[in-house]
């Protein structure tokens, strides 16, 4: 029952937050500082996320595999390989770690 | 002037490329313990993959649905100002708006934006839209049905998938200086609070790192020129 909340709230919020875009007169977002947020959110959020996502267990800090795989996702990303490599590059170097025993 | 079919083929590139990834995130949710109707309804209704990666990802971690719901939610955000570059450069007349909103995410605005003239901008938004909606869908299907035939998916590596998700989605956001201690920032705070906090309620502290670096950014500038600067 707690997925089906988290996805209802989630769908309407996303969906509401898409259609703002829309339908708001095009003063209200240009502000400049609120500009800057909106540009500065997603950065705070995607290094906390790709951080956690790569070293927590559970609510503990853990270095294994998957440390290996984003390095080789960045190793792409700087390499400009295509978004479908980069991820590939991730999942195909963690299973090869855990496969050698990491 | 750029031919319709040239747009076509630029907007199925990025559709193709960017909808197969749906597959890694059916995998990575049925890893998180969803079901598969619970994770086609995700990419039905929800239809921006950060946000669906993340709340998956804090759903597994045992965060409560409101605040995973929340992460996603500020993730979501920055549609918003994708959708008010689009409405003045499609000019998205009133009735459709509400169908054409489903549709404003990263790739779609990147594709439209790419455009030189509105009718292009148009073609572009369309056929990006409707080739990602489709094939984000069907390899989302995919994934969560091939999780279960594939059994323990850590083993596979998918649960790397996520993280390297974001990672690609941020690498081009660190342009300057700014981004990059906000970028820092956050790392430290959600490391960091992970152990004492919540599940879920740490991303979201980590999410201050934002207006934090622009309010001291604003003071140090309020600072010089008063003359006080340090």
């Amino acid at each position: 029952m707690n997925v089906w909340i988290a996805i209802g709230v989630t769908a309407s919020a996303c969906y509401l937050v898409k259609l703002a875009g829309l339908l708001v007169p095009a003063g209200a977002l240009e502000r400049p500082l609120v500009q800057r947020l909106a540009a500065l959110l997603p950065v705070a959020l995607l290094a906390a996320l790709t951080a956690q996502q790569t070293f927590s267990a559970g609510d503990a800090l853990v270095l294994d595999a998957r440390a290996a795989g984003l390095a080789a996702a960045a190793i792409a990303l700087v390499l400009r390989a295509p978004f479908l490599v980069v991820v590939a590059a991730a999942v195909a170097v963690t299973a090869g770690v855990r496969a050698l025993g990491g | 002037m750029k031919s319709d079919s040239a747009v076509v083929r630029d907007a199925l590139g990025v559709g193709v490329a960017v909808g197969l990834s749906g597959f890694a995130f059916g995998v990575t949710a049925a890893g998180a313990g969803l079901d598969v109707l619970q994770i086609c309804a995700l990419s039905l209704l929800v239809f921006t993959g950060a946000s669906q990666f993340a709340l998956v990802g804090a759903l597994a971690a045992g965060g409560n649905p409101f605040t995973a719901a929340a992460g996603a939610f500020f993730l979501g955000t920055r549609n918003a100002f994708y959708g008010l570059r689009l409405s003045q450069l499609l000019a998205v007349r009133r009735a459709v708006r509400p169908f054409a909103a489903h549709w404003v995410i990263d790739e779609t605005t990147a594709v439209a934006l790419a455009q030189p003239t509105r009718r292009a901008a148009r073609v572009g938004f369309t056929v990006t839209g409707l080739t990602l909606y489709v094939l984000w869908n069907l390899t989302t299907l995919l994934g969560a049905l091939g999780a279960e035939a594939i059994g323990d998916t850590n083993a596979w590596g998918l649960d790397a998938a996520g993280p390297a998700v974001f990672l690609a989605l941020l690498a081009p956001m660190l342009r300057t200086t700014t981004e990059r201690v906000v970028a820092g920032i956050a790392v430290v705070l959600g490391l960091g609070l992970l152990p004492v906090l919540p599940a879920g309620v740490p991303v979201l502290v980590a999410a201050l790192a934002a207006p934090a670096v622009l309010w001291w950014q604003g003071r140090t500038i309020g600072n010089k020129r008063k003359g006080v600067g340090r």
